[in-house]
């Protein structure tokens, strides 16, 4: 398909644009490992036959990989959350210094306000410190058009640009028109050219210094870019606005004067400096860091920035009038309704155990990361994707007064949760590992992974076993189980608990929301209920106590049996006798 | 309802796995289908869990902010009568709130619990200047199963919000 100037109304979300602008400008190769608010961008992707979008085991093999396409000449897009980044910085300061052969995008998008994420890190400080250049679109209309102008940057700088969003560009609709087709590049030949591309001291000394030269040159670009735009309006208020920002500023101020960066490393100081001039008074508004307010004061150019409490959370435009008048963030009390783990969800028994067992549990990042939560409260660390069992292993050797189970889903395992097994074992670690398996990757909604044995498009591959890799990295015993079996369960925890080994146990169930399993709905006899409220403590969305007695929603329980399990008293059952 | 140069704000909400996320965009694509400039803004991620949904429509002729202002929505969509009072409070004073619409819509669809977010949107769609035609081409293009059923309820719904005296 050739590109045309033939257009079509789309409805798209600000990951689905950027996937759309990256087929228009032609990619061959797109990469990534599932992280909200980024997941859609590769999904998106997926639908398109014209490429090849693939899910990779982690965030750095994910640049990699495309950044190997790139090198093969191919236009290539590495998507991530903010955090996942953190995984691929390796690669990213590098291949900085290396450059390109063809056009290679990384597109990161932020979490102001954590909806989804342990922090929230602002990717644009990375833009310096990687010394890329930095675009920001605010809407999805602009996400569709800046790729394709971030491809066109990468092959003229010969320089990976990062392409960053935030949760509001990444999730809002916008309607607009897209250009059907794709712009077919020519294909760059693989090079043999090791001063470029193997970057030993010898050779990665003139490169960096090439690396300044070309960024010399993107400085010029960001003064020139349309993509850096001025809106004289009104004079007595001028703003300096980037990313969604810059709309809630529109909003709320619409006569006002802007200066709207879309490229915002480098920094075109010149511009910046122009346009304060003809205004009687300057505002930043950027959500999270000062990141330009910065500049400017390094620059010393007078601007009037906001205040440090709303370096953390979300802006909207309510909060852009908030700082023009220089107040405080408020925080509002509004309580919304806490996620729980659905119905019938296979990490629920095993929690239950855990508790019972009262070890401490290193955890890690999925679903049952909400294993974290009253009552359940069976789970005591989060930090970062495969921090669990190297945590378990500092941990249990350290001290020897409580117990340390580690517990880690089936992606993150496969994620960087190996390293840390081969590790523990590699430094004779003893104790407990539980892989919660519910075969899929289940909190950013359901992709595969090398374990399901299914690609992103869903067709079949090679499948990855789990025992197997666990055996190989040294476990002295892998038992795979079905967690709803809870007495089956709590033996085998204790028999590996009370082991001089390293044990890892694969409690093994689909996902509910994947496999859809359900049996017949659980009722509570009445008469036998002695109200011990055990069935509570499993924290089932289907269970409630109402009016001081236990009820279950017909229409939520999928009948997995597990409160009949908990009951002393046999009160439950599918027919409720 | 008067529309004009004015943005419309519509804020959905509810709890994960009930179809907030679907209503809202069965109406941006209707609004999208009229002619008009749409933004759509969810929060979603941890929603397939049992949590807090919302989605907020805005529509017009040209929208700059996916969020609107505080206090500010033009009409109040809640499908979830345990999370209406979390956010009941953004209805603007001459604004218009569904919720008394809600208790009707249960009735109206008995035991068929999925068609209730159609009957809701018939109401909505009576105070909203978006031809028929529109709401039904976006009816057709996001739900596949029950298309008959559902326009059944949706039109039910747009009768009874065509009632409203305004």
């Amino acid at each position: 398909m050739n590109y045309s100037a033939k257009k079509q109304k789309t409805f798209l979300s600000g990951n689905e644009a950027v996937a759309w602008g990256a087929v228009a400008s032609g990619v061959c190769f797109a990469s990534a490992y599932p992280g909200t608010p980024s997941t859609e961008i590769l999904e998106t992707l997926g639908t398109f036959s014209e490429l090849e979008a693939q899910w990779a085991v982690n965030e750095k093999v994910a640049y990699e990989a495309a950044f190997g396409a790139c090198l093969a000449g191919r236009r290539a897009l590495t998507a991530c959350k903010q955090v996942g980044l953190n995984l691929a910085m390796d690669p990213l300061m590098t291949t900085a210094y290396s450059g390109v052969n063809a056009g290679f995008v990384v597109v990161v998008a932020d979490d102001p306000g954590m909806y989804s994420s342990q922090n929230e890190q602002d990717t644009r400080r990375v833009a310096p410190y990687a010394k890329v250049p930095l675009l920001e679109p605010s809407s999805p209309s602009e996400a569709y058009y800046f790729v394709q102008e971030a491809f066109k940057i990468s092959e003229q700088y010969d320089v990976p640009v990062l392409l960053r969003l935030t949760t509001r560009v990444s999730h809002t609709k916008e309607s607009f028109s897209v250009c059907l087709g794709r712009n077919i590049v020519p294909d760059r030949e693989l090079e043999r050219n090791p001063k470029k591309y193997v970057m030993i001291p010898a050779h990665a000394r003139p490169r960096h210094l090439d690396l300044e030269k070309r960024l010399l040159a993107l400085k010029e670009f960001s003064e020139k870019t349309e993509l850096n735009r001025a809106e004289l309006n009104d004079r007595r208020i001028g703003f300096l606005v980037s990313g969604v920002s810059a709309l809630y500023a529109k909003e709320v101020y619409p006569e006002a004067s802007f200066l709207k960066l879309g490229m915002t490393f480098p920094f075109p100081v010149k511009k910046v400096r122009e346009f304060a001039r003809k205004v009687k008074k300057l505002y930043v508004i950027e959500e999270l860091e000062p990141f330009l307010e910065e500049k400017l004061k390094q620059e010393g150019i007078p601007v009037i920035g906001k205040k440090a409490s709303w370096i953390c959370g979300e802006l909207n435009p309510q909060a852009v009038k908030s700082i023009v008048a220089q107040k405080e963030r408020r925080l509002t009390g509004l309580k919304a309704r806490r996620p729980l783990l659905c119905p019938g969800c296979p990490h629920r028994p095993a929690f239950y155990v855990l508790k019972k067992s009262g070890v401490f549990v290193a955890g890690d990042i999925g679903c049952y990361t909400l294993g974290a939560l009253e009552p359940l409260a069976a789970l005591h660390t989060q930090t970062c994707m495969g921090s669990s069992i190297p945590f378990f292993e500092g941990m249990s050797k350290m001290q020897k007064k409580q117990k340390i189970v580690a517990v880690i889903g089936d992606s993150t395992f496969i994620h960087t949760g190996i390293n840390g097994l081969i590790s523990a074992a590699y430094n004779g670690a003893k104790g407990l590992v539980v892989i919660m398996d519910n075969s899929i990757t289940a909190m950013t909604g359901g992709q595969q992974n090398p374990a399901t044995g299914l690609t992103l498009q869903g067709k079949k591959t090679k499948k990855l076993s789990l025992e197997k890799i666990c055996l190989a990295a040294g476990a002295d015993n892998v038992d795979v189980v079905n967690p709803f079996d809870i007495e089956g369960l709590q033996k085998l925890f204790d028999l590996r608990l009370g082991q001089d080994s390293l044990s890892v146990i694969i409690a093994r169930y689909p996902c509910r929301m994947i496999e859809r399993l359900r049996g017949a709905a659980m009722r509570v006899n009445q008469e036998k209920c002695k109200k011990c409220r055990q069935c509570l403590v499993l924290d089932c969305p289907a269970i409630k106590e109402v009016d001081g007695v236990m009820m279950i929603n017909q229409a939520l329980c999928v009948g997995c049996g597990l409160c009949r399990q908990v009951c002393k008293f046999k009160a439950i059952s599918p027919e409720g006798k | 309802m008067e529309i004009g140069q004015k943005t419309v704000n519509i804020l959905f909400y509810g709890i994960g796995g009930q179809g907030v996320l679907t209503a809202a965009g069965i109406c941006a694509l209707a609004a999208m289908n009229d002619g008009y400039h749409v933004k759509e803004s969810e929060i979603k991620g941890m929603s397939q869990r049992g949590g807090s949904v919302e989605s907020y429509v805005r529509f017009g002729r040209q929208v700059y902010s996916p969020l609107p202002l505080e206090k500010d929505i033009n009409l109040l969509v809640c499908l979830n009568a345990e999370e209406y009072p979390r956010l009941k409070q953004e209805l603007k004073p001459s604004g218009k709130d569904l919720f008394s619409y809600l208790e009707k819509a249960h009735i109206a669809v008995g035991d068929k619990k999925l068609f209730l977010n159609a009957y809701m949107l018939g109401v909505l769609s009576s105070f909203l200047a978006i031809r028929e035609e529109s709401w039904m081409e976006a009816l057709n293009h996001k739900i596949k199963k029950d298309q008959a059923e559902n326009k059944f309820f949706f039109l039910m719904g747009r009768k009874e919000g065509s009632h409203y005296d305004f």
